[in-house]
């Protein structure tokens, strides 16, 4: 009896206590840049797309989600079709961390409702950005053995001349 | 005229105030788990109201196949009319009454009530539906027992002013509110006021883990809002009830006779909701064995005390 009472008034005292609340498209939370949210593929510092097509975060997803197909221009290599369905992605993170360049990346954006299934196909025009992500000044032509037009073998930073082995001299 | 004004204004009154409560309700309840509740549409979440209205007025109202179909259409209308109907001899001052000063006012009250018990039933049966059955002889049991001695608690107030009407048992409290002598009455006439309107804590009737929704189960639409909106009326019969009753009534210092009225009918309303937040729902067996074995023995204990200082009073 004495407990009821006790309950009711302490249920009563909640009318004066603070809300709990956030209202959340009014307040937007704050998401730390390592949140992992929706899925972008990023540009090197020079504007070029960093995915080469290596396949390695399609191998690491767990849900297959990412499909893609490589085709080559310039020496360079590149998607010719980049596909994440994210109504089956799980937003694990295991691309990013598979992939070699830096062009796979997870971002704090988690507003991705679509009214249509079938939008939720993103293909490559609605993952690539403009920027370079979270890795400013990584271009990984730059540093890799591959000759591109601009660069031959041998001219990479951090990178010595083909050693020529036909040569006889040490 | 004056009464057709009278008429009119109540009953838009009472569905006013049911459908206003209906907001009240979820703002308050939200309030006390510490969350704002209903508030994006209009100011304060005020047209959450109108809201609702077309949402119910538009959700598709649709009759099972296997209902009997005009027992099925008939029940939520007893419900709300027998609420409607009681609120005719409600004083809410000296002049502003339906009924006047019906000379067996509370009788008649409790004559609605007898047949708002019909509603549930009758909605049970006619679903045609085992849950809906089930909550629907719920409903029945708990309101019949509930209505006994709801009865047998106002004989105290009913004795001391010597009177079943309403307005007499106003008048009656012109030195002291009747809460005060008859504390015990009280208490039991407000349990049994929320059995009666199956109130939470005791919405026993409905109990969704178990009655899939109750009495109502097959209920869609606007014959669903009926039921809700006669609960609501019910609840603000039941705090006019107390205000009249129990709290005086219109009586109180420097305000006009209806406000306090008003005021005081609104928190009791108020505590209604306070106690939905506040407690949980006893056991089916927990809800008949505290009407049987605890109220029913207070409330003529009350009428038995009461009587027998009367008669000493009387005597002396």
């Amino acid at each position: 009896m004495i407990g009821i009472i006790r309950t009711i008034w302490l249920t009563f005292l909640h009318l004066f206590h603070k809300n709990e609340t956030v209202q959340y498209p009014d307040v937007k939370p704050y998401l730390s840049p390592r949140y992992r949210g929706r899925i972008v593929l990023t540009r090197d510092p020079s504007g070029e797309e960093r995915c080469v097509a290596c396949n390695l975060c399609a191998a690491a997803c767990p849900v297959d989600c990412i499909s893609l197909q490589k085709g080559e221009r310039d020496g360079r290599w590149y998607p010719e079709f980049f596909q994440i369905n994210f109504s089956r992605c799980i937003f694990c993170g295991f691309c990013e961390e598979a992939c070699p360049t830096y062009a796979i990346q997870l971002t704090p954006d988690f507003e991705m409702s679509e009214y249509v299934r079938q939008n939720l196909v993103y293909e490559k025009e609605d993952l690539l950005i403009s920027g370079p992500g979270k890795v400013p000044d990584y271009s990984f032509y730059n540093v890799s053995g591959l000759a591109i037009p601009g660069k031959g073998k041998g001219e990479a930073e951090r990178e010595a001349p083909p050693v020529d082995t036909h040569s006889l001299m040490p | 005229m004056w009464s057709l004004l009278i008429i009119l204004v109540t009953v838009f009154g009472v569905l006013g105030v049911a459908a206003i409560s209906t907001m009240l309700e979820r703002r308050l309840l939200g309030f006390f788990q510490d969350r704002p509740g209903p508030n994006r549409v209009g100011p304060f979440g005020l047209l959450q109201v109108m809201a609702d209205a077309v949402k119910m007025l538009f959700k598709q109202d649709w009759i099972p196949p296997f209902a009997d179909k005009p027992v099925f259409l008939l029940a939520p209308v007893i419900g709300f009319l027998a609420v409607l109907l009681s609120f005719a001899v409600v004083p809410v001052t000296t002049t502003w009454s339906v009924a006047g000063t019906l000379n067996v006012g509370l009788l008649f009250v409790f004559g609605m009530m007898g047949l708002a018990v019909y509603s549930v039933v009758l909605a049970g049966w006619a679903s045609n539906n085992k849950f809906a059955l089930l909550g629907g002889m719920r409903a029945a049991a708990q309101m019949l027992s509930y209505e006994v001695f709801m009865g047998l608690s106002l004989m105290g107030v009913v004795m001391t002013a010597r009177s079943f009407s309403m307005n007499d048992i106003v008048e009656a409290q012109s030195k002291v509110w009747f809460i005060v002598p008859q504390i015990l009455g009280a208490v039991v006439f407000l349990l049994a006021g929320i059995a009666e309107t199956h109130r939470l804590p005791f919405d026993l009737p409905e109990g969704e883990n178990e009655l899939g929704a109750g009495f109502h189960t097959e209920y869609s639409g606007m014959k669903f809002g009926m039921f809700f909106l006669a609960e609501y009326a019910g609840v603000a019969l039941i705090s006019c009830l107390i205000t009249t009753l129990y709290l005086g009534g219109w009586r109180g210092p420097l305000l006009p006779p209806a406000a306090w009225f008003i005021l005081k009918a609104g928190f009791l309303i108020c505590f209604f909701i306070l106690l939905r937040a506040a407690l949980p729902r006893p056991r089916y067996d927990q809800l008949m064995s505290l009407g049987w074995k605890v109220l029913l023995p207070l409330s003529l204990l009350n009428t038995v005390v009461t009587g027998a200082i009367l008669l000493l009073r009387a005597s002396a």
